[in-house]
């Protein structure tokens, strides 16, 4: 191994980016795959780049055969994961230390001082900026869940704008049915197309009749994990 | 040998960082990593451990049961250059065979940082 692999692979999590490396087992070449391609001496076919991907998707590294009888050893380096919640709302007080179990990073972001504070949300990251210039400088990627819980356009519409241009991996919005259609009518106007817009998942949440504020963030962390996990066919 | 929790609870980019601090001091150092597992097997594919010539380690690549020919396999790709590919299953009536008390089987790649 290169001792300049651990540099990048450095900084490579350090911008949240994913990387797959690829170790061929006999040689103990490596060759590096990221965002869709590899560079390197270890020959990649469509197979193995496929195999990669799905490792990266289930953050699982795994060795596989190629066509050709060699085998790769993929080594999954995945950014950790993070959930990005706007609206420091009591629902949210249920998704942080939920979210934080199942492995994520949690950030609240809320201008609105009185919401967002410390014996509300006991050891969780927050945030005071406006959700455009929080989401700014949080950089989501596709390692990310962006969640809007205000019920305000003020507050969620600026973080979706931001969600919507980002490779977050998933966008929730809380709201009824009449809320969300309104919701999407605003974003048409703001320039989003119909295949953007679909992105964002409103009503929120996996339907499991949810009533109280932490059975709703139950939904909401389910569907996150559904769409995480699963193909993107089945993720609906 | 057994790893303590702290150990067996480090990250690859942990074990990496340390890996390339010594390196960077002049050691010369392996660095092992599970690559696939059969039944249970204490540590996931993709765990880490890393050995100086010194003999120092961080990581590991099972609760401890294989680490010591692992760290003594490192010793021969350091002195080669050549990486090797370990197996590793359940103990059996040899007593001198290295296995796994857990019944499990996992494959660890050795090489040696450059």
């Amino acid at each position: 191994m290169d001792r300049i692999l651990i540099d990048r692979l450095a900084a490579a999590r350090k911008e949240h980016r994913p990387v797959v490396v690829a170790t061929d087992l006999a040689s103990g070449e490596k060759s590096w795959i990221e965002g869709g391609s590899a560079a390197g001496p270890v020959r990649i076919d469509e197979t193995a780049l496929a195999a990669a991907h799905a490792a990266q998707r289930d953050d699982r590294s795994r060795t596989i055969e190629t066509g050709d009888g060699r085998r790769l050893f993929l080594h999954v380096f995945n950014p950790p994961l993070r959930l990005l919640v706007v609206g420091a709302v009591h629902i949210a007080q249920s998704l942080a230390p939920i979210a934080s179990i199942a492995g994520y990073a949690v950030t609240v972001i809320d201008p609105r001082g009185s919401f967002a504070t410390s014996d509300r949300f006991p050891g969780v990251a927050m945030t005071d900026d406006w959700p455009d210039e929080a989401l700014a400088s949080l950089k989501p990627d596709a390692r990310t869940a962006i969640v809007t819980l205000t019920h305000d356009p003020k507050l969620d519409d600026p973080a979706l704008h931001s969600a919507l241009r980002s490779d977050c991996f998933y966008i929730g919005s809380l709201g009824s049915r009449r809320t969300h259609a309104s919701r999407v009518e605003r974003l048409k106007q703001a320039g989003f197309d119909a295949a953007q817009i679909a992105r964002i998942r409103g009503p929120i949440g996996l339907d499991i009749g949810a009533s109280s504020p932490a059975e709703i963030a139950l939904a909401i962390m389910g569907e996150i994990t559904a769409t995480l996990r699963r193909p993107p066919a089945k993720a609906a | 040998m057994a790893a303590d929790a702290e150990t067996l609870t480090l990250s690859s980019d942990e074990v990496m960082g340390r890996a390339a601090a010594w390196r960077d001091a002049g050691k010369d150092v392996a660095i092992a990593t599970v690559v696939n597992t059969w039944g249970s097997s204490p540590r996931p594919v993709g765990s880490q451990l890393a050995v100086s010539a010194a003999q120092e380690m961080i990581g590991s690549v099972s609760g401890g049961c294989i680490e010591g020919a692992v760290v003594a396999e490192a010793q021969e790709v350091i002195r080669s250059g050549a990486p090797r590919l370990l197996e590793f299953g359940v103990a059996d009536e040899d007593a001198w065979a290295v296995g796994l008390a857990c019944g499990g089987r996992v494959e660890v790649f050795v090489e040696r940082l450059d």
